[in-house]
């Protein structure tokens, strides 16, 4: 098979098509907080958000710490007639690691921890670089990256998971929260936050755009 | 006759998948200018590889509702439990918001998004031209809501890693849950393998 090759691909900004009807036309103007849709399907097509990359990354730290706290911490304690047990998110991969279930340690690992930790770290890689006007190498492929990850982090649906096993326990024993549910809760919010003030859009221009000379 | 509108195929445009760039390519096997990603007028066997993909998803669906995918023991009393049946113990305690949410996760979505990918395969197959909007927005959303059903695999991590406490109540996961996670990830690569646009190419062949 030949190689995929950048040349002789030129690009035309003046166009937009739409992913779901493949529908061409020219590229609108958009003012801030303006989506544009497809008129043919309804597909959205892009969103001119108009949030700033500081407050973007403000999010972003914001979820990392969270992160960092609702993985180092118990998650929950659970007393069955003075018997303690307490269990962190990663203790449930292992456990179904131990028991030799490892396709599902593996599919929850990296759907809970994995994929929205290197959903975070990506933000930073390619945001910081863009704010203080420098290039890291790769950052093009790094937001790649994120974009490809972004069904996989399953941080929302882990948090009714959770709902749903305390309820299935409380008749059983008593349910102590741990403080890293609480920075678990935290965390879905902040991680929401920072998609929905991330315009891919406006991030593909810069990336693809030159470095600016800024005095 | 009305004329059909003009689409990035016809007029000899690529869309770049992930960074939704538009490009004119001179050349075979083209990568985006800007992110580098491999450009293809559709994605590249898209019906085979969803046929696929779904037939493997209808397949692994029998084990995740037959085996069980845990089994809870308490004092020495082992009892498994299937998909359908915690559903039904959640109703029995008189959970049923929660019992309704996890019916719906576990049950209701697998079962509609394996429908309505089969659906649409055919549709796509048979080049039928009914409803093409429509029949865009039921693909959204089959491939928005998938994720959801991954539920039931964190309550089952959840509760494997509380509950252990020797003689007196373990739960172990079992195979049931490997199927139905192969369930899921199957039909989220399906949806993903899918290219909507098909189903508008075949208005599109009409008025040549």
């Amino acid at each position: 098979m030949q190689p995929h090759t950048h040349q002789g691909v030129d690009k035309a900004t003046e166009f937009v098509a739409c992913h779901d009807c493949d529908l061409l036309f020219p590229q609108p103007r958009l003012n801030k907080g303006e989506k544009a849709r497809c008129p043919r399907c309804g597909a959205t097509l892009f969103e001119r958000k108009g949030h700033s990359l500081d407050y973007s990354l403000a999010l972003a730290l914001t979820s990392l710490f969270l992160f960092v706290l609702a993985n180092l911490n118990t998650l929950m304690r659970m007393n069955i007639g003075g018997r303690v047990q307490s269990g962190a998110i990663i203790s449930g991969v292992r456990e179904l690691y131990d028991q030799g279930y490892w396709e599902i340690a593996v599919l929850v690992f990296v759907v809970t921890i994995l994929a929205p930790l290197l959903k975070i770290l990506c933000i930073f890689y390619v945001l910081v670089p863009l704010k203080l006007n420098f290039r890291l190498p790769k950052a093009v492929q790094v937001f790649r990256v994120f974009e490809t990850l972004h069904p996989w982090a399953m941080t929302e649906v882990y948090m009714l998971g959770i709902l749903v096993a305390i309820v299935k326990l409380k008749d059983l024993a008593t349910i102590e929260a741990g403080i890293a549910l609480y920075a678990f809760a935290a965390l879905i919010l902040f991680m929401a936050a920072t998609d929905a003030s991330l315009d891919d859009h406006e991030i593909w221009e810069q990336l693809g755009s030159p470095l600016e000379d800024k005095p | 006759m009305k004329t059909s509108p003009e689409t990035a195929a016809r007029r000899g445009y690529l869309l770049c998948h992930t960074c939704h760039l538009v490009s004119r390519a001179a050349v075979p096997h083209p990568c985006c200018p800007r992110c580098g990603a491999p450009l293809h007028v559709r994605k590249p066997d898209s019906l085979v590889r969803t046929w696929a993909l779904t037939l493997t998803a209808y397949i692994l669906y029998v084990p995740a509702n037959l085996l069980p995918v845990m089994t809870v023991t308490m004092s020495g009393r082992g009892e498994p439990d299937t998909i359908l049946s915690g559903v039904k113990e959640l109703l029995l305690g008189g959970m049923w918001p929660l019992a309704l949410l996890v019916f719906f996760a576990s049950i209701t979505v697998p079962v509609l998004k394996l429908l309505v990918l089969t659906y649409l395969l055919l549709s796509v197959q048979f080049k039928s031209r009914w409803r093409p909007r429509e029949r865009t927005i039921l693909y959204r959303l089959t491939e928005s809501i998938g994720r959801w059903s991954m539920i039931d695999i964190f309550v089952i991590a959840i509760l494997v890693a509380l509950v252990k406490l020797g003689s007196l109540a373990t739960i172990d996961a079992g195979p049931g849950a490997v199927a139905f996670g192969g369930v899921v990830v199957t039909t989220m690569f399906a949806a993903m393998s899918f290219d909507p646009r098909l189903i508008w190419d075949a208005l599109e062949n009409d008025h040549e």
